[in-house]
């Protein structure tokens, strides 16, 4: 396997899709001559052309819009947004007609559409650019929420999100998109909905989803050198659809749980999963179910705070010797 | 269209000319029963526990979607917002299908899942009905976007209110149809009221609303939307532009609704507008009779045979009320389908993991 990584991997998975639907086309601003703001489309214009990677004026509303008006007609977009925060400005058409359309035309309409880029803070540019609104969009119905954290989920995650027949809301983070990990040379794909176990463990579970799994996974290094403390650590990787079976049975092993994540507390996805495990594993639990997430209040720009703000693995240690 | 006088006549005009007495007739029945099926509609609303939520009545502007409409080709698209009942009917959905989504069945053309402001009807290209003010503009963009990308010869024709001008996507939809040279003709019928807010008292204006499509390079045109010869002559010159050219266009036809911006409107009359108004325009500038008169002194048609239209569409009208009537409503078990494509295909996606969250 090559280390790699996560924006080439992405790159992969661009590329493969790319060559193998002449209907996939990527659109956003900066994807083409400028090869992506991060990089992640970095040769893809040249290689495939005006007609497959598409620059866009700084308009989310109606580029967004547009991609789901091309996906109608069986289109395949697959559209960046440079900050997830920039989906406020497109909002109505991602909520309003995205996640919509198929219902209210009694199944006549389907929006094979995927909507992508980095959400995440801790890199100092402040409260607007800093959004995790992956809890936003898996409120709706009709929406699908994906969030990577390893190279290796980053490129199957996105090969199932392009060949998906309903509209899939692709979540990145900037602090990974340098990240290496593994990706097998043959191609694959990862089903969206399905959980990983990246850690297996007996006293705690320790579940999330985005950059905080590789927290999580620090986190559950020094449980067990430091404390003996043998933590699971399992990806959700999907929010929505969502690998409840995966959680449970991780639950029912360990009798712990605490959900970690970038986003807020209220109304976060781990406030959803906590109500799930509450509901379906209560006789289980040994201790209640925590939560490690961002501070609760707008993004800081402060740099040394900011850093403070998010999920780290020492905020996650400490909520588990809190119940262990 | 202070007047009905015209200094063009667009009879004349190549689409409208070679029209045969049939094809004439049958503008006007289209016309007709868009109109006998909202009066229809509005009654049955009026009985209590019948319908629900908004409903809004394009009685008064019938010439607009029937002219328009009348010109789709096999890769022509039409869009529009929520005021959306004329334009279904005028692609070829059936009076019963939309009473019946009207009335909440599960024979409606969205399975009792859209309502009044959502019809759809894809196999006929028409992708809606769209509830928020200007939202369905980068939609028509996309659906221009999807043709020329397909290397197909056609237009999408996205049609929007006077008040949907003032959104900002409208806008942005505009540069990019412009920039992008994507075959998307904007229809602005302009009914003179965003809701109750007459259009002076919306919008800055100088010429018009379309000439606002200057500052993108767009070509725009002003025409009389109560003449549906115009409404087909100037329409058609901006699809063979967008079939040709591949080129954005928007066309602005001044037109007159006669009910309220929705039945909850109860301002409509002798509020925000003076009823002498409402008046005058349904007895100088009604475009069904206006075509009618025409007609008949075409030598096409005579009184007689448009009563004979009037009533048939009425009877089609009382018939498909009683369809919807008679129709099963939805189950609770419907209200779970046609959320995602792969739950409701069960594919292996499908099947993946949790969709739903309720119990």
């Amino acid at each position: 396997m090559a280390l790699i990584e996560y924006r080439d991997a992405l790159n992969q998975a661009f590329a493969e899709e790319i060559e193998r639907d002449p209907n996939v086309v990527l659109i956003g601003e900066e994807v083409a001559q400028y090869d992506g703001a991060y990089k992640v489309t970095k040769g893809l214009w040249k290689k495939y052309g005006d007609k497959r990677i598409v620059d866009t004026p700084i308009s989310e509303a109606a580029f967004i819009g547009m991609g789901i008006g091309a996906s109608m007609l069986g289109l395949r977009p697959v559209m960046e947004l440079m900050f997830w925060s920039f989906a406020t400005v497109a909002y109505d058409q991602i909520v309003n007609n995205a996640a919509q359309i198929r219902y209210m035309s009694g199944g006549l309409i389907n929006c094979p559409i995927v909507i992508r880029g980095p959400a995440n803070g801790g890199t100092s540019v402040g409260a607007t650019h800093s959004h995790c609104p992956e809890n936003w969009f898996a409120a709706v119905p009709g929406l699908k929420v994906v969030n990577a954290a390893t190279p290796y989920d980053a490129k199957g995650l996105m090969k199932s999100a392009i060949r998906d027949n309903d509209p899939v809301l692709f979540m990145e983070s900037t602090l990974l998109y340098g990240e290496k990990g593994e990706v097998p040379e043959e191609e694959y794909v990862i089903p969206l909905g399905k959980a990983d176990v990246k850690r297996v463990g007996t006293d705690i579970s320790i579940i999330g989803h985005g950059r905080p799994i590789l927290a999580a996974l620090k986190a559950a290094e020094l449980l067990e050198a430091e404390h003996d403390i043998h933590a699971e650590v399992i990806d959700l990787r999907s929010i929505r659809p969502l690998d409840e079976e995966a959680i449970f049975a991780s639950v029912r092993k360990t009798h712990r749980a605490i959900y970690v994540e970038e986003n807020k507390p209220f109304c976060g996805i781990g406030a959803q999963v906590s109500s799930m495990i509450m509901e379906k594993c209560f006789d289980d639990l040994d201790a209640p179910v925590l939560r490690v997430t961002s501070l609760d209040a707008p993004a800081i720009y402060s740099p040394k705070v900011e850093t403070r703000q998010l999920p780290s693995a020492h905020d996650i240690i400490k909520k588990v010797l809190s119940i262990c | 269209m202070e007047t009905a006088t015209k200094s063009t006549d667009y009879a004349l005009a190549p689409i409208n000319k070679n029209l045969a007495a049939e094809q004439k007739i049958r503008l006007l029945r289209d016309m007709l029963r868009i109109r006998r099926f909202e009066q229809k509609a509005l009654a049955d609303y009026q009985k209590q526990g019948r319908m629900g939520g908004f409903m809004h009545l394009y009685i008064g502007q019938e010439s607009i979607a029937t002219g328009v409409c009348s010109l789709m080709g096999d890769h022509d698209h039409v869009i529009t917002a929520y005021r959306c009942h004329g334009h279904a009917l005028a692609v070829g959905m059936t009076m019963n299908e939309c009473m019946a989504e009207l009335y909440g069945k599960v024979t409606g053309c969205s399975k009792g899942k859209g309502g009044s402001m959502h019809f759809f009807a894809p196999d006929k290209n028409y992708w809606g009905g769209h509830g928020i003010v200007g939202g369905q503009t980068p939609l028509g963009l996309g659906l221009a976007y999807g043709l020329k990308y397909k290397g197909l010869k056609g237009a999408a024709l996205c049609f929007l209110g006077d008040g949907a001008v003032n959104q900002g996507c409208f806008y942005e939809s505009l540069n990019m149809a412009s920039l992008f040279d994507l075959p998307v003709i904007y229809v602005i019928e302009n009914n003179k009221y965003s809701m109750g807010t007459s259009m002076e008292r919306s919008s800055v204006v100088k010429k018009c609303l379309a000439e606002r499509g200057e500052a993108f390079s767009v070509e725009w045109a002003q025409a009389n939307g109560e003449d549906l010869y115009e409404v087909r002559a100037v329409t058609q010159k901006a699809i063979e532009r967008a079939h040709n050219e591949s080129k954005p266009m928007i066309l602005e036809f001044d037109t007159y609704r006669y009910y309220g911006h929705s039945v909850a409107d109860s301002k409509h009359k002798g509020g925000y507008r003076p009823e002498e108004e409402i008046e005058k325009y349904k007895t100088q500038h009604d475009p069904i009779q206006l075509f009618k008169r025409r007609l008949i002194g075409e030598g096409v048609l005579t009184q007689e045979q448009f009563d004979e239209i009037s009533e048939a569409a009425k009877d089609e009208a009382a018939a498909s009320a009683q369809f919807a009537e008679e129709s099963p409503l939805p189950t609770d078990a419907n209200i779970f389908e046609d959320v995602y494509f792969e739950v409701d295909r069960q594919t292996e996606a499908g099947r993946t993991g949790k969709h739903f969250f309720h119990d």
